[in-house]
């Protein structure tokens, strides 16, 4: 066991990993704040890595994504409203609606992800866009 | 320093397995949801702390891996399994690289660990879903991982300042 008086301080070289580690958590949460402010227009969703669909953010729906999930869309956000999954991590996650954001099902390999008008292959979208 | 024989070691290691499956267990009672999966206090991470500095590295590797398998077998899924050896094992190279090899204070070994511990099951869960979308969590996951890792590190070493131990 280390000498009481030892463990009791931190030395220099603590405050400097500590304060570098401080500096990096923040300086990635600020860019994850200012990083997602662009309104989104589609949900992209994937199973397995495999597309599944893609469903446009401005028109209410509801969808069944492999029997396992269900994704509902409504007033401009998308949220994971029921898993089949034991943890219902991905039901539990906040509503997304900003480009980059996404909400996951890690049992099921369901990945719903919001993409912005010019990342969507979509045909036709532009008569979605008034 | 008397050493410790074979069979005080065993008694330590069972008490500190023991301790830690409790505080596994205490975590999932508590119905906290961030809005991001995969964000935990890691009390269990304690024990695994105060052992690396009371016992050594190979009894707090013993520690951590057979808190995740029972816990796993116990209550749990074999995600949870996959997932929590995935973070355990990652953190626990971190946290003995910054232990033996600089003779950090358990505070940062706590802050890295709690870090490395999400930034590993983050990684595990990129490979499973095959989508880099996931990694839009790093940010938060990476501030979470610091800012558990600290507490439960400053609590680590209020224990282990504590401790008596028998000679």
């Amino acid at each position: 066991m280390e000498n009481r008086l030892e463990l009791r301080k931190l030395k220099k070289r603590d405050k400097v990993i500590l304060i570098l580690l401080l500096l990096l958590a923040a300086g990635m949460l600020a860019w994850f704040w200012f990083g997602h402010q662009e309104a989104g227009a589609m949900v992209e969703v994937t199973v397995g890595g495999e597309p599944y669909g893609a469903y446009p953010l401005d028109k209410e729906q509801e969808i069944l994504i492999s029997g396992g999930n269900r994704l509902v869309i409504a007033g401009g956000k998308a949220d994971m409203i029921w898993a089949d999954c034991p943890d219902k991590l991905c039901v539990h996650q906040t509503a997304i609606s900003h480009v980059g954001e996404s909400i996951v099902c890690l049992p099921n390999q369901v990945v719903a992800a919001v993409v912005g008008f010019e990342q969507s292959d979509e045909p036709g979208l532009d008569t979605v866009v008034q | 320093m008397k050493r410790r024989s074979a069979g005080q070691t065993c008694a330590m290691l069972g008490m500190l397995l023991a301790s830690a499956l409790l505080c596994g267990y205490i975590e999932s009672l508590i119905p906290i949801s961030f809005g991001v999966p995969g964000i935990k206090l890691g009390l269990p991470n304690l024990v695994v702390v105060i052992t690396l500095y009371l016992l050594g590295p190979k009894e707090a590797l013993v520690v951590s891996v057979a808190r995740i398998l029972l816990s796993g077998f116990l209550y749990g899924t074999m995600f949870g399994v996959v997932y929590g050896l995935a973070g355990g094992i990652f953190s626990f190279f971190i946290m003995l690289l910054l232990k033996q090899g600089a003779q950090c204070s358990p505070v940062t070994v706590s802050a890295a660990g709690g870090i490395t511990h999400n930034l590993g099951q983050l990684l595990v869960a990129v490979l499973v879903v095959e989508n880099r979308n996931l990694l839009y969590y790093l940010p938060v996951l990476f501030f979470a991982g610091f800012l558990t890792g600290l507490l439960i590190g400053i609590v680590s070493r209020e224990v282990l300042l504590r401790l008596r131990l028998p000679k």
